[in-house]
């Protein structure tokens, strides 16, 4: 079995790792790093709940081989909150009641994330079409929309 | 799995002559650049060992070059990447929609236009837009550089002109004329996130007058390969693309398609709906090339 | 029983106790255990969806370099025949021979053989060396072909059930139901409008976004810990003891965060799998379903074939229905025929009805309950027919609903009569709602349909701890699918009378907490918040004995008030009440630790109704449908949790209308399915939804100390028909079947 070794960066934390050419990156976060709070769903990019930051960009990380991670930045949904407490995304989700099971959550942070770092005052529809790619069967999506609206809010105008 | 491998090279001639090498001793070689389309098919249809080869660390395939008379899109860069360059989608809106629209956010941060093309599938966004702005295939090979149309690089579901050793570079496209504009639109059952179960690009040139001087029509999804559809180019050159003309050339469209029925979609319901695709498209088109 | 009264901590919506690990990624769920040591199993499945198993030889995966176990249906015990019992429940032999196939596989997926290894890809590449020899038979994939006479037959030993008497031959039709009611021939005979229809629907799945997981591992003395996902870890354990033949007390199952189940993970798969690799092997054991098997091999619901036929007086008055329902149940017996059958007319008072139902075998995975199991697709057919029935009487939809309304006093169709519901008072709702009587939309149609969930109570256990500072953990033993710690802590701080922050509750385990029926059936606000509010006045009268022994007085002389108890009214003492702080402080010198406990079988579950309202706009030239908006109006007793309650109504119109409009297990004539992913079986995504309006109606169950009512189930009954009757009105056309797909609805409109 010829592994590779790879040198990147999770949350900011420098990581080595050793992983199958084949392997994805979240079969690498999840079963090599222990790292779970980034879930599979999937694995074929169909369902979001894998979302990873990959230098900043929104990617499935079911998508990404670990190899591919070597040199990079990935940020993961353990890698959202900070010191000062959790993101308003996160804060807003719990006040909105967003979350039912919770297995779509972290990928969803994360989408969301990437989306008000981009566009810090999407409409309803802009929200809708950007969260396209992660699936939730459990809320039929109007809270989720709702805690984004909101924490987009809080972001330009804190309290 | 025993026997795969990963390299990365970070230059063309390396990247060549790896495949190359492969190729000479009969090893089984894959490119990857987005990785969406591969890493599905590595899971889902076929996951016997190979080398894979990653062109993203080229300096080539990553190339963005809008020029004075044409535009280079690296094979490698990504959707997201593309659509954040406001330039690039004031010259070819169509096209960049289309890749827009190829699955989701997270799809699009990393699959690329020349990755659509190269996987071949008769569904693939990117590919009627590409034709109907006479993209061209910039090739890199063992023996150099070649070129050669879009309509000409896909031969069948899934296969395309790449010999073994060669690398799609990435693609070509002469700059607009005035007044000329593309559109692409497809039929999806759901909103987002399925694959085409129709799809229609358009690219048309309008005279002062509204009267339409050109036009290129492609068809996708509804045969092994993206069919331009030289009537239904036809049915709107010399008409001010005005319903009677977008009726027909819809129904070009419908005529020159050959559809299967699978899961995604009937034969009835394919014919049917890439000509109303056409004629919406065409429609944009021209209120785009108008204004 | 408690009429619109005033809570303290019900009826607000507080932040979840287990939120924040949830939006951190912390919250464990079922593949998110990693042990040391622990291999990774795999599955191999049947190529065929019908085949006689000749032969299996594992040989070549145990000689792989990595391999450690590798098992067949040789390794299990026999297992015979018999109820399982509880909700998820179901025959104990055919679960076992689901999970492991002993000498037929019946359905394409059907599990033949597992193994351990190292690593995942030495586990697939394990599963590639085994060698199975197939006697490859002819699938029956037909509902109508399944039961015809000499067709083929999924199980020879199967004789339909509850006939007057068992038939001398086998066949598909493993069960049947009768309801039946006054005279029907004479009901038609005195309609004068009569409506009737046919309506298919294939196949669907729950859609859960977590695919099942578990981690097992055993010891040398034979005692197995299981760490999984599941609705109800008791009844896994349960199964998991009778497929294994093992004593339950030597399994110990820990319920993970659950990813969803909506009732498809009431029922074991990887387990007993699990546990004996794990002994075989002697290290623990993960195993992780990949979405494709999840759709291939776990338990969608049934595809139907149903029969509708209603007759009425020119006012309205329905003077008998008839229903024929024929559910497929896949490759064992067990369709939710049954409540299919008694929820198609429960909205109504009628007079004469007559309901025939089918327990179907075909070449296609054993189905699983999903939410509100067998009524959607009854009532899909009810309800489309009530409103083509209101076309012809030149009726509004809702005004014939509520003509035929069912209330207090009335008959089930099922038996026993309704105590206090909230139909009528839904009914009322929605013609007064701003949904119903805004313009309809351009391009758009309106379409109401009604739906009904018994909800079940069944058993529940839970303890109340009292810490030393006051504070107060709640133990119980139902998974937490939807909130419903939070549900449990306002049922506590309510019954305690203290601040909701100051109470936790926590799932347990087999082994530290007494036993529960799943989270499912709609119950565990109700069952278990029974049990939990009990377990709270054990606690409340424990403390009013310590308060007691404190001041010296008899117990009866104390009461509890707002979280302390103090002396009751009329009793002259000088004391200062106490807190429960102030009393667990005290414990040790007053008796010992507070521990209160309750276990109940919750009798008097209350119905749930709802009435739906949406608008869609068809695009007439190519079948497109856009849900423009979408009301859900449903009684829950008391919503103790509001935020929950709505989250509830708007997943299961989200799934009710993912189901009406684009889900459908499509499979060839090989009986395998062809669209085994995400990306082809389409579930509503973002963009496809609106915002997704919901009213509460509060018509109080008197059988629950706070008046609850099971919410979870109803809301994913009426959805489908209210899209067929928005689309009915859209395009001018009636369309029976389901999935309401644009290829169908441009062929309606040809």
């Amino acid at each position: 079995m010829n592994k590779i070794q790879v040198e990147t960066s999770i949350n900011g934390e420098s990581v080595e790792f050793l992983c199958e050419p084949q392997q994805t990156l979240l079969d690498v976060l999840r079963e090599e790093l222990s790292r779970t709070g980034t879930k599979e769903g999937c694995a074929t990019g169909d369902c979001g709940a894998c979302s990873v930051l990959l230098d900043d960009r929104l990617v499935c990380a079911c998508l990404v081989l670990g190899a591919e991670a070597q040199g990079k930045e990935v940020t993961t949904i353990e890698g959202i909150a900070t010191e000062e407490g959790l993101h308003p995304l996160q804060q807003k989700f719990l006040e909105h009641a967003a979350l039912q099971c919770g297995i779509c959550t972290p990928g969803l942070i994360v989408a969301s994330k990437a989306l008000l770092d981009k566009n810090p005052d999407p409409d309803e529809e802009t929200i809708r079409y950007w969260l396209a790619g992660n699936l939730c069967r459990c809320t039929g999506y109007d809270k989720i929309i709702r805690a984004v609206q909101d924490a987009a809010q809080e972001l330009a105008h804190p309290a | 799995m025993a026997g795969y491998a990963y390299v990365a090279p970070s230059s063309l001639d390396e990247a060549v002559a790896l495949l190359s090498e492969h190729a000479g001793q009969g090893k089984r070689v894959q490119i990857l650049a987005g990785g969406t389309d591969l890493l599905v098919q590595m899971r889902s249809v076929d996951n016997s060992p190979r080398t894979i080869v990653d062109i993203k660390q080229i300096a080539e395939t990553n190339r963005l070059d809008i020029g004075a008379r044409e535009t280079f899109i690296g094979a490698a860069i990504a959707s997201a990447v593309l659509n954040e360059n406001a330039d690039l989608k004031a010259l070819f809106p169509g096209l960049l929609e289309s890749a827009d629209l190829i699955g989701s956010a997270q799809i699009q941060g990393r699959a690329s236009m020349g990755g659509n093309l190269c996987n071949a599938s008769p569904a693939g966004d990117t590919i009627p837009p590409m034709i109907v702005n006479a993209g061209i295939c910039v090739i890199a090979g063992s023996a150099g550089t070649r070129e050669l149309a879009v309509q000409d690089f896909v031969t069948g579901v899934g296969t395309n002109v790449l010999k073994d050793g060669e690398i799609l570079l990435g693609l070509k496209f002469p700059n607009p004329a005035p007044r000329t504009a593309d559109a692409y639109l497809r039929f999806i059952p759901r909103t987002e996130m399925d694959i085409a179960v129709a799809g229609a690009a358009v690219c048309l040139t309008l005279a002062d007058d509204g009267t339409c001087t050109a036009a290129r029509v492609a068809i996708g999804a509804v045969a092994t390969t993206v069919l331009l559809v030289a009537a239904a180019a036809d049915a709107l050159i010399g008409t001010k693309v005005d319903d009677t003309a977008l009726a027909a050339a819809a129904t070009a469209c419908s005529e020159a398609s050959t559809p299967i029925t699978d899961k995604r979609g009937t034969v009835k319901f394919r014919r049917k709906v890439v000509g109303v695709l056409c004629k919406r498209a065409a429609a944009i088109a021209r209120d785009r090339a108008s204004s | 029983m408690a009429e619109a009264v005033d809570y303290k901590y019900i009826g607000t919506s507080p932040i979840r106790p287990d939120g924040v690990d949830k939006v951190t990624g912390r919250a464990q769920f079922g593949a998110d255990l990693n042990l040391p040591n622990m291999l990774y199993g795999k599955v191999l499945r049947s190529r065929y969806a019908h085949a006689r198993i000749k032969s299996v030889d594992l040989s070549g995966a145990l000689a792989l370099d990595g391999v450690y176990a590798a098992v067949s249906g040789a390794d299990f015990p026999e297992v015979q025949h018999g109820e399982l019992g509880g909700e998820g429940g179901g025959d104990v032999a055919d679960i076992a021979q689901n999970i492991m196939a002993r000498d037929k596989v019946r359905y394409h997926g059907h599990a033949v053989a597992a193994v351990a290894a190292k690593s995942l890809s030495i586990a697939e590449a394990a599963l590639d060396a085994i060698k199975v020899e197939y006697e490859v038979l002819t699938p029956v994939l037909d509902l109508d072909e399944a039961m015809s006479e000499n067709a083929v037959l999924v199980d020879e030993n199967c004789f339909t059930k509850n006939l007057p008497e068992t038939p001398d031959k086998p066949s598909n039709i493993a069960a049947v139901m009768q309801l039946t009611r006054g005279n029907v021939d004479e009901g038609f005979a005195q309609a004068d409008v009569i409506v009737e229809g046919e309506y298919r629907i294939p196949m669907a799945h729950q859609g859960y976004i977590e695919p099942h997981a578990c981690t097992a591992s055993i010891n040398e003395a034979g005692q197995a810990t299981v760490w999984c996902c599941t609705q109800g870890h008791f009844e896994f354990r349960s199964m998991t003891a009778k497929v294994l033949d093992m004593n339950i007390a030597d399994l110990k199952f820990i319920a993970s965060e659950i990813g969803g189940g909506f009732g498809g993970k009431t029922v074991i798969y990887l387990e007993p799998l699990a546990v004996l690799l794990s002994q075989k092997s002697r290290r623990p054991v993960k195993m992780m379903m990949t979405r494709e098997e999840v759709f291939r091999a776990t338990g969608p619901t049934s595809g139907t074939h149903c029969k509708v036929k209603v007759g009425a007086k020119k006012d309205g008055t329905i003077t008998a229905a008839t229903a024929w329902l024929a559910y497929e149940a896949g490759g064992f017996a067990g369709a939710p025929m049954g409540p299919g059958a008694m929820a198609i007319f429960a909205p109504y008072d009628l007079e004469n009805f007559h309901i025939e139902a089918f327990d179907v075998l075909v070449n296609k995975p054993k189905v699983a309950a999903y939410r509100a199991p067998g009524a959607p697709q009854s009532m899909h057919a009810m309800e489309i027919a009530l409103d083509d029935l209101a076309r012809e009487l030149k009726m509004d939809p809702l005004d014939l609903r509520m003509k035929n309304a069912a209330d207090e006093g009335t008959r089930a169709p099922y038996g026993p009569k309704f105590p206090a519901i909230g139909f009528k008072a839904c009914l009322e709702a929605a013609m007064a709602h701003p949904s119903y009587t805004k313009p309809l939309p351009e391009g758009a149609g309106r379409g109401v349909a009604a739906g009904f969930w018994f909800n079940v109570g069944m058993q529940s256990s839970a303890e109340v701890h009292i810490n030393e500072n006051g504070t107060v953990t709640v133990v119980e033993g139902n998974p937490d699918i939807g909130g419903t710690r939070a549900s449990m802590c306002l049922m506590a701080a309510e019954t305690l009378g203290i601040p909701y922050e100051q109470i936790r509750t926590l799932i347990g385990d087999t082994e530290s907490t007494g036993f529960s029926n799943v989270t499912g059936g709609s119950r565990t606000t109700f069952a278990t918040g029974m049990a939990v509010v009990q377990a709270c006045e054990d606690i409340i009268t424990q403390c009013k004995a310590r308060a007691a022994a404190t001041w010296g007085m008899d117990e009866d002389q104390v009461e509890w008030e707002d979280g302390r108890a103090v002396p009751a009214p009329g009793v002259n003492a000088d004391v200062t009440p106490l807190t429960l702080a102030e009393i667990a402080a005290n414990a040790a010198k007053t008796g010992g630790p507070l521990l209160g406990r309750a276990s109940l079988n919750a009798q008097g579950a209350g119905a749930s109704f709802t009435v739906n309202i949406t608008d869609l706009r068809v695009d007439r030239e190519t079948g497109k449908v856009d849900v423009l908006a979408f009301t859900a109006i449903q009684d829950a007793g008391t919503a103790i949790h509001p935020a929950y309650v709505e989250g509830q109504m708007q997943g299961g119109a989200s799934q009710g209308l993912g189901w009406a409009l684009n889900e459908e297990y499509i499979f060839d004539e090989n009986g395998v399915m062809e669209n085994a992913s995400f990306l082809d079986y389409r579930m509503p995504v973002a963009s496809d939804l609106p915002m997704i309006d919901t009213q509460i109606i509060e018509v109080p169950n008197p059988s629950h100390p706070y008046g609850v009512r099971g919410v979870g189930e109803t809301p994913i009954v009426a959805p489908l028909a209210a899209a067929a009757n928005a689309v009915r009105d859209a395009i001018g056309v009636r369309i029976n079947d389901l999935p309401l797909s644009p290829p169908r609805i441009l062929e309606a409109l040809d």
